[in-house]
């Protein structure tokens, strides 16, 4: 079958421009949905208020609440570990050495494991036997550490966000020119010094990214709090690193999957989700504004 | 040993990796005198300037052996600290990099970094900086505003100060002026024959005409080797090696 | 006088060190704690796996903390269903003495031989044999642990998400780095990016509400939570990963490539699908490979778009259950230790191994790429 080339080429272009636009057109409908269903919900006492009802009613405070706790204290553990392991990895070691490549090896590798492994991983590893084995020296075997908890689940989140961390730190820091380096050395200067006076505030873009990039992916995962964590409906806001808490994408899910009356709820689940989707693309797009900043600064 | 020898090197030998940077080099630099290093590109000038205040530690596949003596104590010795090293000897760099700090932050960042906490001791020690730097002047209205944005000859000048603010004894520049005209190269030539009274300089240039001008004793590299060593115009006006007089009278470089 | 003291900065430095090998501590971790606690399966006996008994014989005095939660409480072994004197799988007489009556004598420290499977009537099979079986059916009387449903499901979620993703991906990209104009490049990468943004629960739900109703009207299905709608679903998820890594791939050809091919006199789509698309082809396919990583391993969208039933079955419109959606679902109500616990950490070691893998044969492509790239490629 022979088909003229000029049609063969004009095939080509058909096929890598309708795809194209066709996963455009597909981002653009799945938000315009989303928006389409919950625009009308979300009023101040939506995000205000606490669920009614059975969740047909009501708002989802908590929720809300529950996530933005959830990532404060995901974002203060793994940020300062994230931003020291990115500067070990760039300022210590050298090129070649097996440290370093051991390290990345363990980023990388780290970045790959399903989000699912992650909330297994705290649940045996946090839940079990640091709160488990807490609960046998401090409460003697009763259970207080050793159950889901925001605590845990936080960790959790903090191990599986720190590649991001790292990555964003790292881009950062790469842009820091050698010659800084070196002038503060020969001022008399230590390594450490030169770190914390030169080389940190100029990343200071590169870490906030990277906090903001991890928030966004940990307010956006729910396979790892399923099991660590997270509650359908709680009657109280945590207050306590031993309390569970109620989680936007956690909501949404389990309205949609397992409410009682899932029509009477739609309303409320489009509304979540455009909660949600807002939530991410804001914390997306503040990220991508400050690394075309950092761009534009290096470039300088 | 002299007593007016501020800095010696004896069968100083370096190699990066393979290559063999620094051959067997023997030099004595005059206290608070201008010394001028000169050679064609990659002879070794700045490597050997490097190894002055143990610059070279930061890479990876040098090698040094040899011995290198500043005031009589050999600076490669295992009981001798970089850090305080280098604020005995302190070095200008080619392309001036000051801190994207404050032009009062930049000067004040050794003396920070050495222990001085007192407001003003600082302020006084970056005004007399500015001054040894010819800087004062130019700057004294609005010391906060950023270093980053004064011209390429303030610049290099800022960097200046801050070397001084630390109070060192031996200032190393390497090929200072290369990246600027004319008239910022005028004033910085002025400013080193300013400064050679208080410290001892060591300054490798490319340009011939520098070292004449601004320098007393002036050594010529070539391929690692330090070929000649003596009085800066004897060097330019009758030089005992061939290879000096070659490269003088411009057969080469 | 020059002399070397700084304790606190030593201190802190090797601080830093430590804290940087935190992440190689966390991978041993998760390898270790996720493996041992699926360890237990190689201590069991068969019939534990099919019920009927308590699962005294995780013997295992490999498995150290393990073991301890067997035997809990009575109660608990009440709850398995099967009396002793009528084993389901095989017909050995109950030949452990732990189960004459009185708790005490449940006791999972002593060692207790495991009956020897398969001498009269139904053989039990080994306890890999139980593994491989067709059916999971966690809860219940007689609890079975054939992962083959649940495997079966994941692969046909995966491929058909593949299938839809990798040419989608691939083509988009190849639009936007070759074909595209400036304007229209600038224009589209973002959303498609944006896209990768997008949570997968979001995605999830998405596909529950509106992807399944479109997707059973228009091919007249009888399910409407099915593989189907579970795989198009996870493509959503799988293109801009599938997008990104091949744009940069294609990104980073040289130009030259591309310059002396249309100086040749080739068209523009001749060059860009004979000397750009193979020049760039080990990113696109470690693209592709991660790309597979997330489809097998995402939970999310699966646990809400596919209908959750672990049936073994070719059909691609029937509801599937998938690995990570039945570790997700299940892992809430499971008891601390006992079978159900172990399997679904056994899933989540086959979830680990299958995305190490995966991710492991991707970096050998990206590095090749990079080699070929340095090393002087013609």
């Amino acid at each position: 079958m022979n088909i003229p080339k000029k049609w063969v080429g004009r095939g080509v272009a058909l096929v890598t421009g309708g795809s194209a636009i066709a996963t455009v057109v597909l981002v653009l409908v799945v938000i315009g949905i989303v928006v389409q269903g919950g625009w009308g919900h979300l009023t101040r006492d939506f995000l205000l208020g606490s669920p009614e009802q059975g969740m047909t009613k009501g708002g989802i405070f908590p929720a809300i609440f529950g996530t933005f706790l959830l990532v404060t204290l995901m974002s203060l553990a793994g940020v300062p570990v994230g931003t020291i392991t990115a500067i070990y990895l760039n300022e210590y070691v050298g090129q070649q050495s097996k440290a370093g490549r051991a390290i990345r090896f363990a980023v990388n590798t780290l970045a790959g494991i399903p989000a699912i492994v992650f909330g297994l991983f705290g649940l045996g590893f946090f839940i079990n036997f640091v709160g488990g084995g807490a609960d046998k020296v401090l409460y003697g075997g009763a259970l207080h550490w050793g159950q889901p908890n925001i605590l845990w689940a936080s960790l959790t989140m903090a191990l599986l966000t720190l590649p991001v961390v790292i990555v964003s730190v790292e881009e950062a820091i790469k842009t820091v020119p050698r010659e800084l380096r070196e002038g503060s050395l020969a001022l008399g200067a230590t390594r450490l010094e030169t770190i914390w006076k030169v080389v940190l505030p100029q990343s200071m873009t590169g870490i906030l990214t990277g906090a903001i990039l991890a928030i966004s992916r940990g307010a956006g995962e729910v396979a790892p709090i399923l099991f660590t964590g997270a509650a359908y409906f709680l009657p109280n806001l945590p207050d306590g690193l031993t309390d569970q808490f109620m989680e936007l994408g956690y909501h949404i899910y389990i309205m949609s999957t397992q409410s009682v009356d899932v029509e009477a709820t739609k309303p409320i689940q489009f509304a979540t989700t455009l909660v949600l989707l807002i939530l991410t693309f804001t914390l997306n797009f503040s990220a991508i504004f400050l690394r075309w900043h950092l761009r534009g600064r290096a470039l300088r | 040993m002299n007593a007016s020898t501020k800095i010696l090197t004896r069968d100083l030998n370096l190699h990066y990796g393979d290559k063999h940077a620094l051959r067997h080099v023997d030099l004595d630099i005059p206290k608070n005198h201008v010394t001028a290093l000169i050679g064609p590109s990659g002879c070794g000038k700045s490597t050997f300037l490097r190894c002055l205040n143990r610059m070279n530690d930061l890479i990876e596949s040098a090698r040094i052996t040899g011995r290198v003596e500043v005031d009589g104590t050999d600076i490669y010795a295992k009981d001798v600290d970089p850090v305080l090293l280098r604020r005995k000897v302190g070095m200008i760099f080619q392309k001036s990099n000051p801190f994207p700090k404050s032009i009062f932050e930049n000067v004040a960042y050794g003396p920070r970094v050495h222990g001085i906490k007192d407001k003003n001791r600082l302020e006084e020690i970056v005004e007399r900086s500015l001054r040894g730097a010819a800087l004062w002047d130019e700057v004294k209205d609005d010391l906060s505003k950023s270093g980053l944005a004064l011209s390429g000859g303030q610049q290099q000048r800022l960097c200046i100060a801050r070397a001084i603010a630390v109070d060192p004894e031996v200032l190393l520049m390497d090929e200072p002026a290369s990246a600027l005209d004319p008239i910022a190269t005028a004033k910085i030539e002025e400013l080193i024959w300013q400064l050679k009274e208080s410290y001892t300089i060591v300054i490798v240039t490319h340009s011939m005409h520098q070292a004449s001008r601004v320098s007393d004793t002036t050594a010529f590299f070539y391929m690692g080797e330090m070929v000649e060593m003596g009085p800066t115009q004897k060097i330019f006006t009758s030089p005992s090696q061939k290879r000096t007089e070659d490269y003088i009278t411009g057969r080469f470089g | 006088m020059k002399r070397r003291i700084r304790i606190g900065e030593f201190l802190i430095e090797k601080g830093i060190a430590t804290v940087a090998f935190a992440s190689l501590g966390a991978i041993v971790l998760i390898f270790l704690f996720v493996f041992r606690e699926a360890m237990p399966i190689f201590a069991m006996a068969p019939e534990s796996l099919s019920g009927g008994h308590e699962s005294i014989s995780a013997t295992g005095a490999a498995t150290v903390g393990v073991s301890a939660s067997y035997g809990d409480p009575v109660g608990e072994a009440e709850s398995y269903g099967d009396p002793v004197g009528e084993p389901e799988t095989y017909g050995d007489p109950p030949a452990d003495t732990s189960r004459s009556g009185s708790p005490a004598a449940i006791d999972p420290a002593a060692p207790t031989t495991p009956p020897t499977p398969s001498t009269t009537g139904e053989p039990a099979g080994s306890v890999l044999s139980q593994i491989l079986s067709g059916n999971w059916q966690p809860v219940g009387d007689h609890p079975k642990f054939g992962i083959l449903p649940l495997v079966a499901g994941s692969i046909k979620v995966a491929l058909i998400a593949i299938l839809i993703a990798a040419p989608v991906g691939v083509f988009a990209a190849l639009f936007t780095s070759t074909f595209a104009p400036r304007w229209a490049k600038e224009a589209m990468k973002p959303i498609i990016e944006i896209m990768a943004g997008i949570p997968s629960v979001v995605i999830g739900f998405f596909a529950l509400t509106i992807l399944a109703s479109l997707v059973q009207t228009v091919f007249g299905l009888d399910y409407r939570l099915n593989a189907l709608v579970g795989g198009i679903a996870m493509s959503m998820a799988v293109i801009p990963l599938i997008y990104t890594l091949s744009e940069d791939s294609l990104s980073a050809v040289p130009k030259h490539f591309t310059e002396g091919s249309l100086a040749l006199g080739a068209p523009l789509w001749e060059t860009n699908l004979r000397v750009v698309l193979p020049a760039a082809i080990p990113g696109i396919f470690a693209g592709v490979l991660l790309g597979l990583g997330r489809a097998i391993g995402e939970t999310m969208i699966v646990l809400m778009a596919t209908g959750n039933a672990a049936l073994l079955s070719p059909s691609l419109v029937e509801p599937v259950r998938t690995v990570s959606a039945s570790i997700g679902a299940e892992m809430a109500e499971v008891v601390f230790g006992d079978p159900h616990y172990v399997m679904l950490f056994v899933l989540g070691s086959l979830l680990f191994c299958i995305s190490f893998a995966l991710n492991a044969v991707a970096e050998i492509f990206i590095r090749q790429r990079l080699m070929a790239k340095f090393g002087g490629a013609s």
